[in-house]
Order: C-alpha cells, then structure tokens, then sequence
C-alpha cells in the first residue's frame, strides 16, 4: 500500500562547534491522503525541523521525504504554509498577500479569476468584509485567518502548520481551530501540524505522533482520537476517550521531561542558570 | 461589612478613534461580594483593560456607575490593588525597595523598622526571600510577577484586581503562580477580580466565571458556578466529571458568542474551476540549480 506522504528513514544532523548533533534520527511516518496529523513534543525536540525538511526549507541529512508521489528536493506552492507568526507583507492588503500567492500557482487565469480565489478563500475564513484593510487594521487573529486563506488559495497537495495557533491567546486559539477544521471540512488537505498544545492537537488530528525529547528524537507513541467528524467542540469534550487520552499524552510529555532532565544532570554539564524553563504540558486548551 | 464589594451599574464607555466613536463597554452589570473570587474571561482587544481602568478609577465611565464599599469610585486608590501583565515594577529598585515603596506611601504612620519587617513578611509570602536584594532585571518573569503580586498585597486592598497576570509567562511558571494565587487569596481571604482569557486558569481559580463578549459594545454574559472543593489540584480536577462537564460548558458558551466570525458562513464568491500548477516554482529552481552547477 502507498502512502500519500512518506518520511522513510528521515535524519538530520547540524554541526556544532562541539562536533555534529544529531536532531533527528530515523523518523518514519506514513500519512493517508486527507488525513490529519499532529507532532507534539517538548520544545527543542525536532519537530519543527521533521516539518522544515517536509516544507522543503532544510534538506534532511539522510533518508528521503515523498508527498503525492515526488520526492522533495526544496519548497514548492504544493505545500502550504501556515507559520506561527502570519508572515504577510505589510505593505499590501488582506486580499494582495492571499493574491501575491494565488499569481504564483494560477498564471494561466484571468486577472479576474485570480481576484475572485484569494477573495473566495478569504470570505470562507471569514474576512469577507476586510479584503481592503491592510495589516496594521487587522488583529493577530486575523492576520492568521489571511495566513490560513493564503495557504488554502494555492490548492496545495499538503498542508504544514507549525504551531499555526501559538501566538495566539486561547479563545483566538480555539476560534481559529474551528475555523480550520471547518475548511478541512470543505476541502480535506492532507496536514501535518506541529504543537505543543494537547486540546488542540486532540481536537483537530487523526493521529498524534508523540515525539521524545531530542537531541536524537524519534517517534515515542501514537494515539489516534477517534472523535466522529465533522467535529464539533462540545461532543468531542463530552467523549469518553477525551480525557483518558489528554491524559496519555500528558503523561508521556511528563515522562519525557523527568527523563530529560536525568541524563542533562548524568552528562554533568554545567547547566546555565537562566536556562529556559521546558514547557510544561500543561495545556491551555 | 459591606456584602456588595463592588457594584457596576449600566457602566457604557466609549473611545474617539479618528472621527469614529467606538463604544468599548457597553451595559456592563457586575456585583462582587466580599471574599468571592471572580474571573472574567474575554480575548485581548475586547475591552477587559478598559474595564480595570474604570474599576481602579482611572477612567470614569460615559454612563452609570461604579460603586466600591458603598462609595461612588472618583479616583484611584489603595484599597483597589492592581496586578498588571507587565509587572510594572521600578527598573532601579531592588524587590524590597519596590514593595517597600508602596508600603511607605499606605503607611507612613508605621516606625522604619515595623514597616521593613512588614514587607519582609510579603517577601516570604511569594516565595522571593532569597532574591530580595535583587533589581527586577534579574528576575525571571515569572519572579517579577510575584514581586508585583507582593507589592499589590502589602497594600491590604479590599479588592485585588489581576489583569491577565499569567499572560506573558511560560505554561509551567503559569502552573506554579496559578497556585500560589489561590493559596495566598484563601489563606488571606482576599476578594479578587481576575481578568484571564485562559479557561482552565479561570475555573481553577474563581469561585464564578464571567464570559465578555468581543467587542466593541462588549458586556458580561451569564455567570458559570463554580463549585469545586478547594484547594483544587489540576490534576485531581482534570479527573472529575463535575469540572470536566462545567469546562465543556465554559468552552462551548464562550466559542458560540463568536459563531459570527465562523468560517462555515458561504462565501458569495463561487470558487473559479481552474487548476494550479505547482510545477512552476519547481522548474525554476532546477533551472538556477543547473547555471549554478
């Protein structure tokens, strides 16, 4: 059987001036076309890089990564982005970012075709009265709804979300989950989403990938929510397997912070004294 | 003893944006009774801080009332002690001089020395002893944050407002103030209005959640119970059906105020039937690859 995306073997080692560090090591991850899957992790543990080297943004060391049946050798509009922090120009407005992407993949269409898709993806996440405003005039949740258009507008294969949620505070967060999960409702791209947020990777993903604290990170577990789609907010709390689930996840991100911890004090390196605290998993829905 | 700490009455304001009049708050009904702690949850640009302001008296409402102890609230003053999100503490003093400061200027009836053990006292309480000859440039966030919480505290205030105090730090320090919040508001019987927009943070901490909606006109929405054995311990929480089914409740009122903003609302714009190319970009890049090579 193939898979729509496949990660065989994926490593990637960067050097150091101690020597070269290895992020990630033998990474394999096979997601069906449609399905939705989530990395989450402890800061620092390689998913941000499994989900560069997917974008095509870092080359990995070893192994290979294939989406739709061609293996990736660098950034591609087949993938779209959708990036912690929104990533537009702020010289242009709502409906110009999501068009400058919508020129790039469409050159063949009509001036007015191309207008009507970036404005088309804009009402659906709900910016249909903003498409003139520019940047500044739209708040951060906002500029990551024209982030979300903008990456639905190139019809992309894929989707890669890194920590698309992050800056957010947690009702925006969960405003904007909705918003996503209603779109893949309509359109169901094949995502991968890093995170670190447990109610936000339960809610939205088919599979969560749990991965151990690097460096030499790897696949620790995966849980598979189960959760009826379309998905709606109060059922899935309601569920039985909600919180023993949450409470998979959170006991193995615990574990992995004891661990982590014990063989940083056996390796006797002097630890910094304002060293940044790991993030807890604690979550904030 | 007055029962009603704080009454808000029909209290609207508005703000001149360009030639625009913006109304913030609108019809805001709110009573405190005295040792409750309450939480408002809203998102950030719904006119929470605005709300601080009028409660600490810094603004003064457009219509109704703000009353505190019975009292029309003209001006601010100790008795409402803010904790903000940035701490605003004084960069070239240390943690003792910062509370101290504030203690001075509520007591100055006290000896040098009854006053320096009462802030010593404050110090402990949040756990700082051991950085009390610290500037506020040393501390991490989250210490910062108890200073401010120390300063706040050392004033006596009848009510204690906290403007999403946790906001700016890390989940795990979070966990941790969250914490000592509760235990310094129980073991003190402190009143506090808690401004958050953390849900989990909210049910923790509060004895009554209040939902405000997004602005503009933003007003409080029913108040949520919540009647949860104290002290409460979130991981025994997380495991009672009573907080599990009250979280959902919390959750789901507060995305349903925002259900205009969903994205399940028709686009009027059919979508044109065209495909992409995503080959483009890609040939490119070959294409410089192959001069570079």
């Amino acid at each position: 059987m193939s898979f729509y995306v496949e990660f065989y073997q994926v490593a990637k080692t960067f050097p150091t001036p101690a020597g070269p560090q290895v992020i990630v090591e033998d990474f394999n991850l096979n997601i069906a076309e449609g399905e939705f899957v989530s990395l989450i992790g402890h800061s620092g543990c390689g998913k941000s890089t499994i989900l560069n080297m997917a974008s095509g943004l870092i080359p990995p060391t070893s192994g290979g990564i294939i989406v739709a049946q061609r293996e990736i050798d660098g950034p591609g509009p087949d993938r779209g982005m959708v990036f912690q922090s929104p990533c537009l120009l702020p010289w242009l407005t709502a409906h110009g970012n999501v068009l400058l992407a919508v020129d790039r993949v469409f050159p063949d269409t009509s001036r007015a075709q191309r207008y009507d898709i970036a404005a088309h993806y804009l009402e659906l996440v709900g910016l249909g009265d903003a498409l003139d405003r520019s940047m500044k005039q739209l708040s951060q949740g906002m500029q990551q709804r024209v982030g979300i258009a903008r990456a639905f507008a190139t019809s992309p294969k894929m989707l890669l979300l890194d920590e698309p949620f992050g800056m957010l505070d947690s009702l925006t967060r969960m405003e904007l989950q909705e918003v996503l999960i209603d779109l893949l409702q309509r359109d169901r791209k094949t995502s991968l989403m890093v995170t670190h947020d447990v109610d936000e990777a339960l809610f939205l993903s088919d599979r969560i990938v749990m991965m151990t604290t690097g460096p030499r990170a790897r696949v620790g577990g995966i849980i598979t929510p189960t959760f009826p789609r379309p998905r709606v907010r109060q059922e899935v709390l309601d569920s039985a397997d909600y919180y023993a689930q949450r409470e998979e996840i959170i006991r193995f991100l615990e574990e992995q912070d004891r661990s982590h911890r014990s063989v940083a004090a056996k390796t006797a390196s002097p630890a910094p004294t304002h060293s940044q605290p790991l993030p807890a998993p604690v979550s904030q829905l | 003893m007055d029962e009603h700490l704080l009454v808000m009455r029909g209290v609207s304001k508005e703000f001149v944006q360009g030639d625009r009049r913006v109304e913030v708050l609108a019809d805001i009904n709110l009573t405190i009774h005295t040792g409750e702690f309450v939480a408002i949850v809203g998102s950030s640009g719904s006119g929470k801080s605005t709300l601080v302001s009028l409660i600490t008296g810094l603004q003064k409402p457009d219509t109704g009332t703000v009353e505190f102890a019975g009292k029309r609230v003209t001006e601010p003053g100790p008795e409402r002690g803010v904790v903000f999100q940035n701490y605003s503490l004084l960069p070239w003093l240390t943690v003792t001089d910062n509370i101290a400061l504030a203690v001075n200027s509520v007591f100055p009836q006290w000896s040098k020395a009854e006053r320096r053990k009462y802030v010593d006292g404050f110090i402990q309480m949040v756990n700082l002893s051991h950085a009390a000859h610290k500037r506020p440039s040393e501390l991490s966030g989250g210490m910062r944050q108890r200073v401010s919480l120390a300063r706040t505290l050392a004033m006596k205030p009848k009510l204690l407002l906290l403007d999403e105090p946790l906001s700016a730090l890390d989940a795990l320090t979070r966990a941790v103030l969250q914490q000592e919040i509760a235990r310094i508001c129980s073991d003190e019987r402190i009143t506090a209005l808690m401004i958050t927009n953390d849900i989990d943070e909210a049910l923790l901490l509060a004895d009554r959640v209040i939902p405000l909606t997004p602005g503009p006109n933003a007003t409080l929405g029913p108040s949520f119970v919540v009647d949860l054995p104290r002290p409460r311990d979130p991981e025994v929480l997380f495991h009672s059906n009573e907080f599990r089914e009250l979280r959902a409740r919390v959750t789901t009122h507060l995305l349903e105020m925002r259900q205009t903003t969903r994205a399940s609302a028709k686009p009027a714009r059919p979508l044109p039937d065209v495909l992409p190319r995503h080959d483009l970009r890609r040939s490119l890049i070959r294409t410089s690859s192959k001069l570079d090579g």
